[in-house]
C-alpha cells in the first residue's frame, strides 16, 4: 500500500538519522540536503540505497542529482511507489 | 584428422601465493599539501576519504622502479631463485610509455629474464585479474612460477584542482609470487566488467587531444557517488559470489582486503558484507592513499606485518575500478600456519 507524504518523510528522516546522526526533528521538506543538513554525496548515496530498499522504489544515479531538498526526495518516492 | 600428435601441457593441480613485496612512493604527502587548489581542508578530506597521508614518488622514480622493488622483495621472500620465474604480469594504468611493457623490464631487473612478460590494464581490479591469470596459467602448464605486480605512479596523472579523485591518489607497487601448491591456495575468481559505466571513472582526455592542443594533459576523474554506489552494493554481491565459489563463508576469513579506494567504501563494504569481528579489514588507505592496481598487495603486505596471526589464513580480496571492471577471489595468505581449508 502506498505511503502518505508524512509517512515517507518520517521514514526518510529515520534513514537520515541512522546515516548522519542528524535529529529527525531537523529533517523537514524545505531543507536542502547539502546546504542545510550538510549531507555529503557519499552519505546521500547511502541514504538513497537504503530508501530504495525501505520504500521499494528505484532511484537512478542521474535522478539523485535532482534531489536537492528533502521535499524533492519525498515527492520522488511517493510518486514512484509501486 | 591430423597425422601429427601435438603435446599439450598440464600443470600443477593447485597454486598459492608464496610471498608479498611492497614499495611505496618516497614522499609522505599530507592533506594540507593538497587543499589549496581544491579550496578544501584536512578535515574535509579525512571525513570523505579517511585518508590522512598518501605516499607519492619523487620525479626520478617511475612505476617500473616501484614494480621492480616490490617484485624483488616478493622473490626474495618466496625462497625460490629468480631464474625459476617464467611469467611476469604487471597490472598498471599509469606508465606513461605505452611500449615497451613495464613487465619485461621488471622481469629483467629481478633476474627473471627470459620470463614471459606482459602488462594488463584492469585499473583497480588489475591485481586480482593478474592473480587469476597466474593461477590459470600455472595450472594449465603454461608457467611454473609467476610474479604478479600491481604498480602505479598515479601522481603523474592527477590534476591538483580536481575535487573528484586526484587528492585520494598515491604511488606504489605491490607484488606476489604465485607457484605450485600441495593444497588449493587461490579460490575461483569472480570477475567481469560493465562498459556501460565507462564514463564513471577514468581519464578525462586522450593523448591525441593533448598533442593537438585541444585538451590539457589527461588526468583521472570520477563520478564519486555513482562509483560509491557500485563499489559497495554491486561489489558486495561479487564478494559473496567469490566466497560461495571458494566454498567458504565470511566467518572462515582471517582478512578482508578490498581495493583501497576510499575508507568510506571500505567501511560500508565491510558492514554490508556482515563480517564477523574476527576478520581483520585492511585499511592501508589511511597512510598510503588509493594506489589503484597496487592497493590490494600493498594492503596485504602491511596486514601480514602488522597482524602476523593472519598468516596461513584466508583473505578475500576484491578489486574494482575504471572500465568498470571487477575481480575477486579468496586466497590463502602465505605463512607457516596451516590453511583452514
Amino acid at each position: 500500500m502506498a505511503l502518505s507524504q508524512e509517512e515517507v518523510l518520517a521514514g526518510l528522516a529515520e534513514l537520515i538519522t541512522d546515516e548522519t546522526g542528524i535529529s529527525a526533528d531537523e529533517v523537514a521538506l524545505e531543507k536542502s540536503f547539502t546546504d542545510d543538513l550538510d549531507i555529503d554525496s557519499i552519505s546521500m548515496m547511502t541514504i538513497v540505497v537504503n530508501a530504495e530498499e525501505k520504500f521499494g522504489v528505484t532511484i537512478p544515479d542521474d535522478e539523485v542529482k535532482n534531489l536537492k531538498t528533502v521535499g524533492d526526495a519525498v515527492t520522488f518516492i511517493t510518486s514512484n511507489q509501486s | 584428422m591430423s597425422a601429427h600428435i601435438l603435446t599439450q601441457p598440464t600443470g600443477a593441480a593447485h597454486t598459492r601465493i608464496y610471498s608479498y613485496g611492497a614499495a611505496r612512493g618516497e614522499n609522505v604527502v599530507d592533506n594540507e599539501a593538497l587543499i589549496g587548489p581544491i579550496d578544501s581542508s584536512d578535515e574535509w578530506i579525512r571525513q570523505r576519504t579517511g585518508i590522512v597521508t598518501r605516499t607519492r614518488a619523487v620525479a626520478e622514480t617511475d612505476a617500473i622502479d616501484l614494480a621492480s622493488a616490490a617484485a624483488a622483495e616478493a622473490v626474495e621472500r618466496a625462497g625460490i631463485p629468480a631464474s625459476d620465474v617464467d611469467l611476469v604480469i604487471v597490472a598498471t594504468i599509469s606508465n606513461p610509455k605505452q611500449t615497451p611493457s613495464v613487465s619485461a623490464i621488471v622481469a629483467d631487473r629481478v633476474g627473471a629474464n627470459p620470463a614471459a612478460a606482459y602488462d594488463l590494464n584492469a585499473a583497480c581490479a588489475g591485481f586480482a585479474y593478474g592473480v587469476a591469470q597466474a593461477d590459470a596459467l600455472i595450472r594449465a602448464g603454461a608457467a611454473r612460477y609467476a610474479i604478479v605486480v600491481g604498480a602505479e605512479k598515479l601522481s603523474d596523472i592527477v590534476d591538483p584542482a580536481d575535487r573528484s579523485i586526484s587528492f585520494l591518489l598515491g604511488d606504489g607497487a605491490g607484488a606476489v609470487v604465485v607457484g605450485p601448491s600441495e593444497f588449493p591456495g587461490i579460490g575461483p575468481t569472480v570477475w567481469g566488467s560493465d562498459g556501460s559505466k565507462a564514463d564513471a571513472v577514468g581519464m578525462n582526455h586522450t593523448l591525441v587531444e593533448f598533442r593537438d592542443g585541444s585538451a590539457p594533459w589527461p588526468t583521472l576523474r570520477q563520478e564519486g557517488p555513482t562509483v560509491f554506489r557500485w563499489a559497495v552494493w554491486e561489489m558486495v554481491k561479487v564478494a559473496r559470489q567469490a566466497l560461495d565459489a571458494a566454498g567458504v563463508t565470511a566467518s572462515d576469513l582471517a582478512a578482508f582486503v578490498p581495493h583501497q579506494a576510499n575508507m568510506r567504501i571500505i567501511d560500508e563494504f565491510a558492514k554490508q558484507l556482515g563480517l564477523p569481528e574476527t576478520v581483520v579489514v585492511a585499511r592501508d588507505i589511511e597512510t598510503t592513499g588509493n594506489t589503484s592496481a597496487a592497493s590490494i598487495p600493498l594492503a596485504t603486505h602491511r596486514l601480514l606485518a602488522e597482524h602476523p596471526d593472519v598468516a596461513g589464513g584466508l583473505a578475500l580480496q576484491i578489486g574494482f575500478g575504471a572500465g568498470l571492471v571487477f575481480g575477486a577471489q579468496v586466497v590463502v595468505l602465505p605463512g607457516t600456519a596451516a590453511p583452514a581449508h
